[in-house]
């Protein structure tokens, strides 16, 4: 029988790994893009699975808004992102680099 | 029924619709070159906006069952945020359009953020906070990148998207743990869930995850990052609005969560807001030490100033809610001046933001340097001047729940950060002959200047009278 607790610890190594993928990167910018996707996607399997336990739809609203939130968010980051390619010419992380200290 | 929630929520339909309205005429009409008049409106909007919430208002309503609250505390934060996204604008105007940065967009923007911020403050559920948080941030991430063909205003909206969200997510994640433990997102069940003494192990987690969401915001160490690079590399208008309105809708958004929320589990959050709060005192004063540049110092010094802030919130009484919406009062009022200045400082018409440039300001403008020297002064918090007594009032809170050993860590830090304002005053009045920078020309600026340090003067005398609103804010949040 499958229950809330597994789940949660879906959501919660899903989240983890999308934590890992944001610090551990050195590669490319698009792969912290997807980590952002992830962690948020770990929090509404979270929200699904918390209304479903508890028989209140609200959480799935709540879902609902989160995934509008994060296509807007994933544009706008694309939006800066191509910008930054056309000054700098490169995506990797370790290239944004121009402020220090 | 919902007649009476839209009426509630009516200035922020009006500025919703203002920033759509204005989008369609910039998109419509004769595009940037109408961006100067719509900026000068969309500043005598928040103006009217603020006149009309500070003097209309009255009692404690809410609307959408619970999702909205109007009430003192919520005006007193929607006025000050207003009133100084209005003055930034105002400033920025003349500096944007002589380099080419004033596009429409910037004003409708700024109007979209400040929408965002407006409902922070009135939110009443966690996702009414979220929706508010993100219009507020996604309207920031753009403006960050506003100067589109420079490398670091670019590099500067990159790295403050990829750290918004991650503390989104946290904050999420936050919010999720809480609506499954406590089963509602209002604050009002919440309090409810997590007061009866004993707190539950999930609620736990996610109060801990939704308060290092919300340090990202007012980026308090260890989640401060994001600042020094992100004020740096934005133009200098964009960072005189990071470090102003923003601020104050993330600290007062922080106070709502903490006391509308989890206002029945105090000694839950109070150790982990102490540790924000030292943290961010110490590293604010001795990081912006080696600073040449600056709009990094003033990132530095508003990581110092959140930090002090926060010690109204770690009191976790009313006289501290005061006290830190007092602070927020005059912190913006000090950063306001003071971009002013940083704002007119250039040389041969480009901006310069190298402190070295400052060497014997005083003579050859003893005016603004007197201005500035004033503001320093006040930022430092050295006692005849607005700034001391802002930190009195957080010192006092603290002292009154027995934090001896907090007054005592932040009355150092702010010994150690006076060094670098100092170092600002000792350069304007005593460096060595260098080059000269242009005669300031624009007089918005010199009278945002002024009038800020006149604040700092005069307003020791009382106030101006807000200590009496914050107080009222403060009991309508905390009891």
């Amino acid at each position: 029988m499958i229950g809330l607790e597994h789940y949660l610890t879906v959501a919660a190594a899903l989240f983890v790994i999308g934590i890992f993928g944001l610090f551990l990167n050195r590669k490319n910018v698009i792969i912290l893009l997807m980590s952002i996707e992830l962690m948020l996607l770990a929090v509404n399997i979270n929200l699904v699975a918390f209304s479903s336990f508890l028989g209140d739809l609200v959480g799935q609203v709540f879902t609902l808004f989160v995934l509008t939130v994060a296509a807007a968010e994933a544009a706008i980051g694309l939006a800066i992102l191509v910008c930054f390619f056309r000054n700098r010419g490169t995506i990797a992380v370790e290239d944004a680099n121009v402020m220090k200290g | 029924m919902i007649e009476a929630d839209l009426t509630i929520i009516l200035p922020e339909i009006l500025l919703s619709l203002f920033a759509m309205l204005a989008l369609l005429f910039g998109v419509y009409t004769s595009k940037d070159k109408m961006a100067p008049l719509l900026t000068w409106a969309t500043a005598g909007v928040f103006v009217l906006l603020a006149a009309w919430i500070g003097l209309n208002g009255g009692g404690d309503n809410v609307a959408f069952g619970g999702m909205f609250h109007d009430d003192a505390f919520s005006r007193f934060s929607k006025v000050t945020i207003l009133l100084a996204a209005a003055a930034v604008l105002v400033m920025s105007q003349d500096y944007m359009e002589r380099r080419g940065l004033l596009r429409f967009e910037y004003p409708v923007l700024v109007a979209l953020s400040t929408v965002g911020m407006m409902m922070m403050v009135s939110a009443g559920d966690l996702m009414a906070l979220y929706m508010g948080l993100e219009l507020q941030s996604l309207a920031l991430y753009v403006i960050a990148s506003l100067r589109r063909d420079s490398l670091k205003s670019t590099e500067a909206g990159l790295k403050y998207f990829i750290l918004g969200a991650l503390s989104s997510g946290l904050l999420l994640y936050g919010a999720s743990l809480v609506y499954g433990y406590a089963g509602t997102t209002l604050f009002s069940g919440i309090i409810i869930a997590a007061g009866d003494g004993q707190m539950s192990l999930g609620l736990l987690f996610g109060l801990v995850f939704v308060i290092s969401g919300l340090a990202f915001k007012i980026s308090a160490v260890p989640f401060h990052m994001w600042t020094p690079d992100v004020y740096e590399g934005s133009p200098t208008p964009v960072t005189a609005f990071f470090a102003t309105a923003p601020k104050m809708a993330a600290m007062a958004l922080f106070a709502r969560v903490l006391h509308d929320a989890f206002g029945g589990a105090t000694a839950d959050w109070q150790q982990i807001l102490a540790l924000l709060s030292v943290l961010s005192m110490f590293l604010g004063a001795i990081a912006a030490i080696g600073q040449r540049n600056i709009k990094r110092l003033m990132a530095f010094s508003s990581i110092a100033h959140m930090g002090y802030a926060l010690i109204g919130l770690v009191a976790g009484t009313a006289f501290g809610v005061q006290a830190m919406l007092v602070y927020m009062a005059v912190y913006l009022t000090m950063n306001i001046g003071t971009f002013a200045f940083i704002l007119s400082l250039e040389k041969d018409g480009t901006p310069v933001t190298d402190i070295a440039a400052l060497n014997m300001y005083a003579k050859r403008e003893p005016g603004k340097a007197l201005a500035m020297l004033v503001l320093l002064f006040s930022l430092a918090g050295v006692p005849p001047f607005l700034g001391f007594f802002a930190k009195l009032g957080v010192w006092q809170a603290a002292l009154d729940v027995g934090m001896v050993w907090l007054v005592i860590a932040s009355a150092v830090a702010s010994a150690i950060g006076a060094f670098y304002y100092l170092r600002i005053v000792y350069f304007m009045y005593f460096g060595d002959e260098g080059e000269e920078l242009d005669r300031g020309r624009s007089p918005v600026l010199w009278v945002f200047l002024m009038g800020s340090a006149a604040v700092m003067l005069f307003g020791v005398i009382n106030l101006f009278g807000i200590e009496g609103a914050a107080a009222a804010a403060a009991a309508t949040l905390v009891n």
